[in-house]
């Protein structure tokens, strides 16, 4: 195509046009928001894969994050460590399983783990869990499972749009 | 719906399931079998342990004993039971609950294995898709029918030994699927990145390495490398769309702020736009070039040009290309100058025109009439395309029972990333949950007939003031229209040209002030009913706002196609159409104004008034439905006018783009997120039903009772010297019959097909024998969806009565573990 980007090689831009939802110019965008997180630490050159993690504070300070009250637990739940730290990869995958061209089922796999391991304790808020998965839990065992959550969100067609 | 298992044997369910159909002895005698394989598989010192092995089965079939024999003691077994019974206390053994954390249905999204274990699956059912379909009959019976036809084998779950071999079938599957399928299936796969390009390079290099082993012929090689081309092709191409994406940035800067609500309506503006779009092209394309490549010769009393054209269309505009008059009604010829004007050959003696160039011919009535048929006929395939596909996305064929969970899942809006509007946000979810479990903690209070009798009479007054405004206004238009063609009757010479001009900009300027101030009268009318819930609200304002705008355009309808096309002589017009296309043009210039007066004063003056003397804090409020409506409203005088005005749907292209960066600028100064809830996709489908019912539907029926029915004038226009327009068409017919005989099958057909009105009978009736079909299938969906929910709870039945069994036994095998040892420390 003529491009002069020394950034990717064409196999890697090839792959993650296979894996990913994105076309070539959007993930060299990415790459780029990616640098700017921290322009010191992500190197420009990714042809031979450098082995480079953002921590979980850089990531969540992005403006499409800042203000989503899931920031923490969407970047953990996209994390391998599971605890925030992206590297270039994982953040490709971040975008891509939100991007709109995701579809719903993968998009719900992902809300499930996001939503799945909450704590909550207050006691208005034990009352709405109580109700909501005597409501939601189909084959009564008081457990929701990934069926029960997404038999739930299909008939919610505003939800992860 | 968390029912524990009571294994009362009184209990009359349990009763009900031991007097299944199946001997339960033969079930109670296979399962303790089976049980006993399991507890011997895992003891891994066989020897010392095989009285203790035999001592279990005795054991455990002497405890089956007592479910088999009737005449038992119920106490002791409900004593044993009670003691057991894992689903009253927390004692899950440690293996019970290993089991239950790796089973399928708890681990996707989590478990590789699984996740692997699972795509395996669905490869395999789509290479079988793909090739050729099993028939059920080569499936073993099994008790669960869920798996049945599923190709799954009984004992999917393989140990973690067997992972590495289920990812080397994972990457054959993929090998062997099409290229689309492999990028489809990768891209689904809910594994991290890494990993589906390690799938995908091993995929890739497997595929390789059997190509390059067997000797392909060079055809299929040349096929690949295509194959390679064009997908690089396609991805150029899609970067190139994503690039082109218009108003991508301002619509996320809107929907950050605002949310999908709000976002919706500029998705609707920016649809609109794209129909009006797609008939530009096709009329500018086919009517509007050919047209203005070859000018008629025009009469010599041409205006001149003055800024009046601007809003009444009139003027000079009336002998341009814009309107419908300007165009021939002979057949073009290319490279041929007829200087007489040759405005008087018809189209049935088209050929005795002296220019013999017939191969560039282009017969303008016929191309007239069928393009505007065509345009039509695409655009309603279009709309009814995207409105079962948006009624397919909202429908939900289910009750929801489940609204409390449905709120506290699928309420939070993702696409809002402003701080102020997230907060706002959490508030307003916070607020509904409290409503919903105040509600589901309290009875419901019952209204005293009293009261009733007040809400009733409260709603009857509101709609007798809506309806009562909207004849009333109604009403109005029809005599004041009615006004107006009488002062044009009487066409006083001594009136300034300029100002009989600017009198028929009046006529819409009414109406549009009727469409203005009208629903703010409804919105009154709906302050005072005060709906419970808000939901009911807006279908009731959508409701009256469509009454409103289908009345007026009813109006207006009789009055062109009723008084303006029957009689045009009385208002000395030569060319009635071209007055109806410039009304037409006025309608929707001034719509376009007043919706600028209204952005103006309804919000931005609002905003200063509440903010500087009302001292609110709160800005006003993005009416969302009212502005849809205006919008369709809007479309469908466009539709109404491009058999009179070709052009029409390039205002109309140049009114949305104004309209959006207007409306947005408006909204992102002036205005806050509407504090309802708002369910967006089913108003999308309720707008897009809109547009395409009442809207579309109604300017299809005037067009075609304009084409069939009304005499088009005989000095102007593509038509003139036909009785209908329809004629066009059949005249055509005629002579492709007479030039060539063998045709006048053609003839016949369309003579009985298009003109006899039983045709049209017959194609509604098998439309509606369509619609009954796909209720009846809706119908019978609903029915197995709660077959489906039934066998759902049966199943989770079954998992608590085998994960019971399983604990009973684990709990015998330690007790006899205890046993044992206690026995050895006692030797």
């Amino acid at each position: 195509m003529g491009n002069k980007q020394t950034i990717f090689t064409d196999e890697q831009l090839d792959a993650y046009q296979d894996c990913t939802f994105f076309t070539r110019k959007e993930i060299l965008r990415l790459h780029g928001r990616y640098h700017e997180l921290a322009p010191h630490l992500v190197p420009m050159d990714y042809t031979n894969e450098p082995d480079c993690k953002l921590p979980l504070a850089l990531i969540v300070n992005m403006p499409e994050l800042k203000e989503n009250p899931f920031r923490n637990r969407i970047v953990e739940s996209f994390s391998e460590d599971g605890m925030g730290n992206l590297s270039f990869n994982e953040f490709v995958d971040m975008f891509s399983v939100l991007s709109e061209m995701a579809p719903r089922e993968l998009k719900a796999i992902y809300a499930f783990k996001i939503y799945g391991n909450e704590e909550l304790t207050p006691e208005e808020v034990e009352l709405v869990c109580e109700k909501t998965i005597e409501e939601a839990d189909l084959d009564g065992d008081n457990k929701l499972s990934f069926a029960d959550f997404e038999n739930m969100i299909s008939r919610a067609p505003d939800f992860l749009r | 719906m968390a029912r524990n298992v009571n294994f009362d044997l009184n209990h009359p369910l349990v009763e009900a399931g031991l007097e299944s159909p199946a001997d339960e002895d033969v079930v109670h005698n296979s399962f303790s079998e089976l049980i006993a394989e399991q507890s011997q598989n895992g003891l891994s010192d066989a020897f010392e342990l095989q009285e203790l092995q035999n001592e279990l089965d005795e054991e455990g079939r002497d405890n089956l004993a007592y479910l088999t024999g009737r005449g038992l003691n119920d106490r002791e077994w409900e004593d044993d039971e009670r003691q057991t019974d894992p689903l009253v206390g927390e004692r899950w053994s440690s293996d019970t609950l290993k089991v239950l954390s790796s089973m399928p249905s708890r681990t996707i999204g989590r478990s590789r294995g699984a996740i692997i274990s699972q795509y395996y699956n669905r490869t395999m059912q789509l290479r079988r898709r793909r090739q050729s379909r099993p028939s059920i009959r080569d499936f073993s019976h099994s008790a669960r029918p869920s798996i049945r036809g599923y190709g799954m084998e009984a004992d999917c779950i393989d140990a973690e030994g067997a992972g590495a071999s289920k990812r080397e079938r994972l990457v054959n599957n993929l090998q062997n699927l099409s290229v689309s399928d492999r990028i489809r299936m990768l891209r689904a796969m809910p594994l991290s990145l890494a990993e589906k390009s390690e799938l995908r390079t091993s995929t890739l290099q497997k595929e390789r390495r059997t190509r390059s082993g067997s000797q392909i012929p060079c055809c299929s090689q040349l096929k690949y490398y295509i194959i390679i081309a064009v997908r690089q092709c396609w991805y150029s191409w899609l970067s190139f769309l994503h690039s082109l994406q218009l108003w991508q940035v301002a619509l996320k800067r809107v929907s950050g702020r605002f949310g999908t609500g709000v976002l919706s309506y500029f998705l609707f503006l920016k649809t609109l736009l794209f129909f009006n779009l797609f008939l530009f092209l096709v009329t500018g394309a086919f009517l509007v070039l050919p047209q203005a490549v070859h000018p008629p010769v025009l009469s010599a009393d041409r205006q001149s040009f003055s800024g009046l054209e601007l809003l009444t269309g009139a003027g000079y505009f009336s002998d341009t290309v814009m309107y419908y008059g300007y165009y021939c009604n002979y057949t073009l010829h290319r490279s041929c100058r007829d200087d007489d004007g040759g405005q008087n050959i018809s189209v049935s003696t088209g050929t005795t025109s002296s220019c013999l160039s017939s191969h560039h011919s282009y017969n303008m009535p016929l191309a007239y009439f069928f393009i505007i048929g065509a345009a039509f006929f695409f655009t309603c395939i279009i709309l009814v395309y995207s409105m079962s596909k948006s009624f397919g996305q909202s429908f939900r064929i289910d009750k929801s029972h489940s609204i409390l969970a449905m709120k506290v899942f699928c309420s939070w809006d993702f696409k809002v990333i402003k701080k102020t509007s997230v907060k706002l946000m959490s508030e307003k979810i916070c607020t509904q949950l409290k409503e919903l479990l105040a509600e589901v903690n309290q009875k419901y209070v019952k209204n005293t007939v009293c009261q009733q009798l007040w809400r009733l009479m409260v709603h009857g007054l509101a709609w007798a003031i809506c309806i009562a405004s909207t004849s009333a206004c109604v009403y109005g238009i029809y005599h004041f229209s009615d006004f107006m063609h009488q002062q044009q009757q009487q066409a006083l010479t001594n009136k300034h040209p300029m100002l009989k001009e600017a009198s028929l900009l009046a006529l819409p300027a009414l109406v549009s002030l009727i469409n203005l101030l009208l629903p703010g009268l409804f919105n009154l009318a709906a302050w005072m009913e005060d709906y419970e819930s808000p939901s009911v609200g807006t279908y009731v304002a959508i409701g009256r706002n469509l009454m409103l705008k289908v009345s007026v355009l009813c109006v207006l309808c009789y009055h062109w196609l009723g008084r303006v096309a029957a009689d045009p002589k009385s208002i000395n017009l030569t060319c009635w159409e071209n007055f109806v296309g410039q009304e037409l043009y006025r309608f929707l210039l001034m719509d376009f104004i007043f919706i600028l007066l209204d952005t103006l004063f309804g919000e931005f003056l609002w905003r200063f008034f509440s903010e500087k003397v009302l001292k609110r804090r709160r800005k006003p409020v993005f009416d969302i439905a009212r502005n849809v409506l205006e919008l369709i409203y809007g479309q469908t005088l466009a539709w109404l006018g491009v058999l009179f005005t070709p052009l029409l749907p390039a205002v109309q292209i140049l009114k949305l783009l104004l309209l959006f960066y207007i409306k947005k600028s408006s909204v992102m100064m002036n205005c806050q997120a509407p504090r309802k809830p708002y369910r967006v996709s089913q108003m999308t489908t309720i707008f897009i039903t809109l547009l395409c019912f009442p809207s579309f539907l109604g300017a299809s029926v005037c067009v075609t009772y304009t084409m069939w029915s009304i005499t088009p004038s005989t000095s102007c226009g593509p038509f003139r010297g036909l009785k209908t327009m329809f004629q066009a068409g059949k005249r055509w017919v005629e002579q492709l019959e007479r030039d060539n005989p063998n045709l006048s099958v053609l003839a016949r057909a369309h003579a009985y097909l298009v003109e006899n009105p039983l045709f049209l009978f017959v194609g509604a009736g098998i439309f509606l024998i369509v619609i009954y079909f796909h209720s009846q299938v809706v119908d019978g969906q609903r029915k197995i969806i709660s077959l489906l929910q039934e066998q759902i709870e049966n199943e989770g039945e079954d998992k608590k009565f085998l994960i019971t069994r399983l604990q009973h036994i684990h709990e015998q095998k330690r007790t006899s573990k205890r046993r044992l040892k206690s026995q050895d420390s006692n030797y």
